[in-house]
């Protein structure tokens, strides 16, 4: 996996995001199994206390699950899945809303350049 | 029973005050960065934890001792300025350190100095400097101690050999031990600090987990620093 941190913001739950992503987005795939936390803390460049604290929370939040000798797996449940996908997007949204309300964008608006953006990618791609 | 604990301590040289009241906590499993501007204690603290200096007043215990003999059994320095002899070699070098300290795993040195590559014949004298320090700091960590002070180790060395550096104190963690590293360059460490101590003017102003002040304060550990000490 990248890892990128920012600025602000607790590393912990910079590294709870980005494993979400990576499971809601398929990049970890369910049942693989997840390195290490040495492994994975020396990969990030974090500290090894910190990378087991973000591995428990997703373990709280049922993303990952861990099994005593074998190690630590992603979650073979379609729903915690497509829940963890379902949240992240609308946080995207969120965040695009507030974006184009800065902006001064009234709802029709925004419904019309996404429209347009949509025709723009069909047609670029030949669809 | 923490690692370093510092009680009322203060250090003067002449009338100049070096430290002056500090009490610390240092438990094990921690990597602790002591963070100050030139000049605010940070190398005189470092010198006390490991009995190159002695306290003017208050105390520094080392696991629960006065530092002597039997501490520096357990703890590991990283001097600021690179003191090996320079016409050792890294062999001559592991032999040196496996004299003086019986937790020296040599087989750890070696594996470390293979993957950089380093000829273990060669003198210190035909490394680079940054090969130099690394040598120095895998000497350091080879050690199965239970404190490991490091005083500037990513000072003065190019962005690679610093993740190097970085890389090898995790990669070297122990819950059972403390690292505390001493700099002035934040935004390089930050990222492995479980705890950060600001240090100004030979007092503590700032004592507390790393995350934690990211989520209270919502800024990175050196955007806080620069607050703390904007001149």
């Amino acid at each position: 996996m990248e890892w990128t941190f920012e600025g602000g913001g607790p590393l912990y739950a910079q590294i709870v995001a980005a494993v979400k992503l990576a499971v809601a987005s398929g990049e970890l795939k369910p049942g693989e199994r997840v390195p290490g936390v040495r492994e994975l803390a020396l990969e990030a460049g974090v500290n090894p206390n910190t990378m087991q604290r973000a591995m428990a929370e997703l373990e709280r939040e049922g993303l990952l699950y861990s099994q005593r000798t074998a190690g630590r797996f992603v979650t073979e449940d379609a729903g915690t899945v497509a829940a963890a996908r379902r949240e992240l997007a609308e946080g995207y949204v969120r965040t695009f809303l507030d974006a184009m309300r800065r902006l001064g964008l009234e709802k029709d608006e925004i419904h019309k350049l996404l429209e347009a953006e949509k025709e723009e990618q069909n047609a670029g791609t030949g669809m | 029973m923490p690692v370093l604990e510092c009680k009322g301590l203060s250090k003067s040289y002449g009338a100049k005050r070096a430290l002056d009241g500090v009490d610390l906590r240092v438990e094990a499993g921690r990597i602790v960065g002591l963070l100050g501007p030139n000049g605010s204690g940070k190398t005189t603290l470092i010198k006390l934890a490991n009995g190159l200096l002695t306290p003017t007043q208050g105390r520094i215990l080392v696991n629960g001792l006065e530092p002597g003999v039997e501490t520096k059994r357990a703890v590991s320095y990283l001097p600021e300025r690179a003191c090996l002899p320079d016409w050792m070699s890294a062999r001559d070098l592991m032999g040196f350190y496996g004299d003086f300290y019986a937790d020296f795993d040599r087989q750890a040195a070696e594996d470390m100095l293979s993957r950089l590559g380093i000829d273990l014949r060669a003198g210190m004298k035909s490394l680079s400097k940054g090969n130099r320090e690394k040598v120095q700091l895998i000497m350091v960590m080879a050690r199965r101690a239970r404190l490991y002070l490091l005083d500037e180790p990513i000072g003065g060395v190019d962005p690679a050999a610093r993740d190097y550096i970085l890389n090898t104190i995790i990669s070297n963690y122990n819950p059972e031990a403390s690292v505390i590293i001493s700099t002035h360059l934040i935004s390089d460490v930050e990222k492995v600090l479980d705890d950060v101590i600001f240090i100004n003017q030979g007092k503590v102003v700032l004592a507390a987990p790393a995350d934690e002040l990211r989520e209270q304060q919502g800024k990175s550990v050196d955007q806080i620093f620069r607050e703390v000490f904007r001149c």
